[in-house]
């Protein structure tokens, strides 16, 4: 039987894992929307271990609800990056300051 | 030390060993596999939570979708690695001295707190997907149609940004062609009969081989 708090530490050290990637993959939109996505299964990882130790499937129904979301929003980003892609011919971070006054 | 305690080490080596690669490998297509391999190593750990149906849920829609979405994505752009990786060595310092605090920190936390061992393993006959399904259907159906309505949006979006008509290419317009009446296109000629016609003799056209 695994204690509770290693599955926490697990996500914990993925968490930072990922934040590390988000620092050092600033100019790389792709490498970022990966960090994001480990993150998210990070989250799913404490909630799942809280639900597994509580015997309450709340967690559960929200880490699908997570993934729900998750999917959604790396699907929107994506194509995003593409029609980013087909104007500029650049998905560098440092070609996106149009918007800059 | 059970079989669980090793596959729960082994999976959670693996799944950092991948994590780390992800953000630190040169090429996009590569990050993207070491994302496929964590998403599937993470699906074993839920595994051994008692979570089958999140875990194949996981490996179905993560590995077997948004990934290769994601490698879709990543080969169909003409991207220049050597751009992307301008200030990765600067930031490092930086970025590893926040990521060891706060794995330290929360580890620090987490490490000694007794949180205890978590519920027994549940029975033979017990059925996650059951379970899970029983209360997704009644205790959180409100919550799981705003899901479906958020992917019904992020179907609408992900077409309407990437959608695009060439204007070399011919198109149908649908609306235009049950638009279209007979009086628009056709115009009837009265005019009377021709009563004498004059035909010319047929041709045998075995004359002109000779």
């Amino acid at each position: 039987m695994i204690p509770l708090n290693q599955y926490l530490v697990l996500g914990a050290l993925l968490f930072a894992v990922s934040v590390v990637g988000i620092f050092l993959n600033r100019k790389n939109l792709i490498v970022l929307l990966m960090a994001i996505e480990l993150m998210l299964l990070a989250v799913n990882m404490n909630f799942i271990a809280f639900s597994h130790a509580r015997g309450d499937l709340a967690g559960q129904v929200f880490v699908f609800f997570i993934l729900t979301v998750a999917a959604a929003e790396s699907a929107i980003g994506l194509a995003i990056l593409v029609a980013l892609f087909r104007n500029l011919r650049s998905i560098h971070v440092d070609d996106l300051g149009s918007l800059k006054g | 030390m059970d079989l669980a305690a090793i596959l729960f080490y082994a999976f959670g080596a693996v799944l950092l060993a991948a994590a780390v690669a992800v953000v630190l490998v040169r090429n996009p297509v590569h990050a993207a596999l070491f994302l496929v391999l964590a998403f599937f190593t993470a699906a074993g750990l839920w595994l051994l939570l008692y979570a089958e149906f999140l875990a194949l849920t996981l490996v179905l829609v993560y590995v077997g979708a948004v990934m290769v979405l994601f490698l879709f994505v990543v080969m169909m752009l003409d991207i220049n690695l050597d751009r992307l990786r301008v200030g990765f060595w600067r930031n490092l310092p930086l970025g590893f001295l926040v990521g060891v605090l706060m794995a330290a920190e929360m580890v620090a936390l987490l490490a000694k707190s007794a949180f205890g061992t978590g519920a027994a393993a549940p029975g033979p006959d017990y059925s996650n997907t059951r379970a899970l399904g029983s209360v997704l259907y009644t205790d959180y159906v409100y919550a799981f149609e705003i899901a479906a309505v958020i992917l019904l949006v992020a179907i609408i979006a992900a077409i309407a940004l990437t959608l695009r008509t060439r204007k070399e290419t011919k198109y149908q317009d649908p609306s235009k062609q049950l638009a279209a009446h007979p009086a628009g296109r056709l115009r009837i000629v009265k005019m009377a009969s021709e009563t004498t016609v004059t035909l010319s003799p047929a041709r045998n056209p075995s004359e002109g081989a000779e």
